[in-house]
C-alpha cells in the first residue's frame, strides 16, 4: 500500500471514529439524565423527539448560541487553551483501542482500529496524564477560588489515583506479556467467558482497583470533589460558559467511554463474544465484521450504566476520606494484586 | 517522513526550551516545558525506543510537570522580577556556556561512524528492555527503589507544616 | 517523493541534545525564579537523556536506554524532594526569588 493510501484511509477512518465517538457522548448525556431521572422516580427529557431521544441535538444548539463570555480577570491564553487540552485528550485516546475483528479491510488494513501500536495500553494511560493539565489550567486561570480549590483538589487527586490505576493493569499485563492491546484480548479471549481475566484470570480484585481509580481519574461521583457543587458551586468550570462549558461536559463523558472501553479490553475480552466457540462463526462477511462491534458495544454500554447508576445511588466522599481511600487501600491492594498474579504465573 | 518528523519536533522542542526562559510567568514556563518533553518522546518513538517515549510522557509530562504546576498554584507563585542575576554568571557563565556548545557541535559534527536512523528500524521492543533490566541491572534497579522510597520519606519530612501540629490534611501536599 | 525515505543522521539528533542542554544552563543562570531554575535543572536532563537514546540506537545498546529509565527515576525522586524544600523556603522566607534567598540563617 502507497503511502498515500495509507493517509486517505487513516483519515477516513480517523473522521468516522471522531464522529460515532461525539454521537456517543451525546448520547451517553442523554442516557445520563434518563437513568438518573427514572432512579430519582422521575420521567427525565421526554419532550424533544420521541422519548427524547432529539435532546442532546438541541443540548448543542443551545450551548452554542449561548453568550460566550470572558471574565475580565482571567488569565486569558491559558483560558483559553484549558477546555482544548481537555476534551483533545479526552478524544485521543479512543485511536489506540481496538473496537472489531483484526484483519478485516483493504489491502491489509485494519478497517476497526485507528492503529494497533506496541504500547498501546501506555499510550492510553500517557494521554490520560497529560489531560489533567486541562482542569489543572482551568481551575488557575479562571482567577476564582472556587475554580483553584477545585483546580487542586483534581490535580492531587488524578496523581494519587493514577497510581492505583497504573498498578492495578500490573496484573493484566503480567498475564498477557504484552502492552499491545490486540494481544491482550486475544490472550482472554480462547474460552469466551471462562477465559476472559475478570473470571478466569482471576483478576476481579484489579478489575475493582480499576473501576474505583477510573471513576476517581474521570472525576465522576461519588469522587467529583473537583466540581462539588454544593461547597465549590462547579469546581474548575465555575467561570466557564456556553461552547467552553460543552467542551468540559464533553469531556468528561468521552473520559468515561474510553474508561469503559478500557475495562472492556483487558478485563471482559474486548470484541470476543462471552460464549467463545459454543457458537459457530456466522458464513455471511458482514455479519463476521458486525458482531465483534456489537459485542464491544454491548460491553461499553454495560460500563456506562452502571457508572449511571452509581451516580445515582452512591453520596459524595469527603476529601480526606478520598485520599486514605487512594492511599491506604486501592494502593496496598493493588500491590497485592501484583504479587499474587506473579506467583501465580511463576509456579502454576 | 523521518525527516519531516524529526524537523517538526525538534523544532517545537527548540521552540519550547528557547520560550522557558523568555516567559516571565513560572506557568508559562512550566507549558513549554511540558511541550519540551511531549516531543522529545516523539524524538525517543522515532528512534525506536517505544517504551521509553511512553515513560517519558507518564513519568515526566504527567508526574513531574504535574507537581511543578501545582506548586505553582499552591504557592500562587508571580511573575518574576527580572534582575541583573549575578557577576559570576555573565563573567564566567555565559562565555562557558557558549564554549561547551561550541565544543560539542565541533566534536559531533566531526565524529566519524556515526549512523543515521530510519524509520521501522532498531526497535527496542519492552520485552528486550526489561530482559536486561531484570536480568544484568537488577541489583540497581532494587537500589533505585530504595531511593525512590527516601525521596518520599524526605518529601513528607520536609513538607509537613509543624510537627508538633496534628497533620491531618497536610500529608496531602506531602504525600505527593 | 524521496524526502519521505530519508534518514536523519544521528549527529542532528546530538546536536539538538547539546542545544537542550546549553540551553538548559542558559536557563539555570538568568532565571531568577526558584522554581523556574528548577524547571531548567530537569531541561538539562532531558537534553542528556535524548544523548543516551540517540546513542543507544547508534550502538543497538539496551542499556542507553535503561540507563535514561535510571534518570526518569532519580528525576522524580529529585522532584519530590525538590519541590518540597521550595515549598519549606516559600514558608520560611515567602518569596521564591532566588536573589532574596541568600542567608542561611533568618
Amino acid at each position: 500500500m502507497t503511502i498515500l493510501a495509507f493517509f486517505l484511509w487513516s483519515l477516513l477512518k480517523v473522521a468516522v471514529v471522531t464522529v460515532v465517538m461525539l454521537l456517543g457522548v451525546a448520547y451517553t448525556v442523554l442516557l445520563e439524565r434518563k437513568v438518573v431521572g427514572r432512579i430519582q422516580n422521575r420521567w427525565g427529557p421526554s419532550r424533544v423527539g420521541p422519548f427524547g431521544l432529539l435532546q442532546p441535538l438541541v443540548d448543542g444548539a443551545k450551548s452554542f448560541l449561548k453568550e460566550d463570555l470572558i471574565p475580565t480577570g482571567v488569565y486569558r491564553p491559558l483560558y483559553l487553551l484549558a477546555p482544548i487540552i481537555a476534551l483533545g485528550c479526552a478524544l485521543i485516546s479512543i485511536a489506540v483501542v481496538p473496537f472489531g475483528a483484526p484483519g478485516i479491510g483493504p489491502h491489509g488494513l485494519d478497517l476497526f482500529e485507528i492503529s494497533n501500536v506496541n504500547i498501546g495500553l501506555l499510550v492510553i494511560l500517557g494521554v490520560t496524564s497529560i489531560g489533567v493539565y486541562g482542569i489543572a489550567l482551568a481551575g488557575w486561570s479562571s482567577n476564582n477560588k472556587y475554580s483553584l480549590l477545585g483546580a487542586l483538589r483534581s490535580s492531587a487527586q488524578l496523581i494519587s489515583y493514577e497510581l492505583a490505576l497504573g498498578l492495578s493493569l500490573v496484573g493484566v499485563v503480567l498475564r498477557a506479556g504484552s502492552f499491545n492491546l490486540r494481544t491482550i484480548v486475544e490472550q482472554q479471549a480462547t474460552k469466551g467467558i471462562a477465559t476472559w481475566n475478570v473470571f478466569g484470570g482471576f483478576q476481579f480484585l484489579a478489575f475493582f482497583i480499576y473501576l474505583m481509580a477510573a471513576y476517581a481519574e474521570t472525576n465522576r461521583s461519588p469522587f467529583d470533589l473537583p466540581e462539588a457543587e454544593s461547597e465549590l458551586t462547579g469546581g474548575y468550570h465555575t467561570e466557564y460558559s456556553s461552547m467552553k462549558f460543552a467542551m468540559f461536559f464533553m469531556a468528561e463523558y468521552a473520559n468515561m467511554i474510553n474508561v469503559g472501553c478500557v475495562a472492556t479490553l483487558l478485563f471482559f475480552g474486548g470484541w470476543t463474544s462471552p460464549f467463545g466457540d459454543l457458537i459457530p462463526p456466522p458464513q455471511n462477511i458482514f455479519v463476521q465484521a458486525l458482531v465483534p462491534i456489537f459485542w464491544f458495544v454491548a460491553k461499553v454500554f454495560c460500563f456506562l450504566f452502571l457508572y449511571i447508576w452509581v451516580r445515582g445511588t452512591l453520596p459524595r466522599f469527603r476529601y480526606d476520606q478520598l485520599m486514605n481511600f487512594g492511599w491506604r487501600v486501592l494502593m496496598p491492594l493493588a500491590i497485592l494484586n501484583i504479587v499474587g498474579t506473579s506467583l501465580w504465573l511463576a509456579y502454576r | 517522513m523521518h525527516l519531516i518528523l524529526f524537523f517538526l519536533f525538534a523544532g517545537l522542542c527548540l521552540a519550547g526550551a528557547i520560550n522557558l526562559l523568555l516567559q516571565s510567568h513560572p506557568i508559562n514556563s512550566a507549558l513549554s516545558l511540558i511541550v519540551v518533553m511531549t516531543s522529545l518522546a516523539v524524538l525517543y518513538l522515532l528512534l525506536g525506543a517505544e517504551f521509553l517515549a511512553a515513560a517519558q510522557i507518564i513519568v515526566y509530562s504527567g508526574a513531574i510537570m504535574v507537581l511543578f504546576t501545582f506548586v505553582v498554584m499552591l504557592l500562587n507563585a508571580g511573575r518574576e522580577e527580572r534582575t541583573l542575576g549575578s557577576r559570576a554568571a555573565r563573567i564566567v557563565g555565559f562565555p562557558a556556556v557558549a564554549a561547551l556548545l561550541a565544543v560539542l557541535a565541533t566534536l559531533i559534527l566531526r565524529a566519524h561512524g556515526l549512523g543515521a536512523a530510519a524509520l521501522n528500524q532498531g526497535i527496542t521492543s519492552t520485552q528486550d528492555l526489561s530482559r536486561v533490566l531484570f536480568h544484568a541491572l537488577l541489583l540497581p534497579f532494587e537500589v533505585t527503589s530504595v531511593l525512590v522510597l527516601i525521596a518520599i520519606l524526605g518529601a513528607v519530612v520536609l513538607a509537613r507544616r509543624d510537627p508538633d501540629e496534628p497533620s491531618g490534611n497536610r500529608e496531602r501536599t506531602a504525600a505527593e | 517523493m524521496n524526502f519521505l525515505h530519508q534518514a536523519v543522521p544521528l549527529s542532528w539528533y546530538l546536536l539538538l541534545s547539546a542545544a537542550l542542554f546549553s540551553l538548559g544552563v542558559v536557563g539555570f543562570l538568568i532565571k531568577r525564579n526558584l522554581i523556574t531554575v528548577f524547571m531548567s535543572i530537569e531541561l538539562m536532563l532531558n537534553g542528556v537523556n535524548l544523548s543516551f537514546v540517540a546513542f543507544a540506537h547508534q550502538w543497538h545498546a539496551v542499556k542507553g536506554q535503561i540507563f535514561v529509565f535510571f534518570v526518569m527515576m532519580v528525576a522524580a525522586a529529585e522532584a519530590a524532594v525538590g519541590l518540597a524544600i521550595i515549598i519549606a523556603v516559600f514558608r520560611a522566607r515567602a518569596t521564591l526569588a532566588v536573589d532574596r534567598i541568600d542567608l542561611m540563617k533568618l
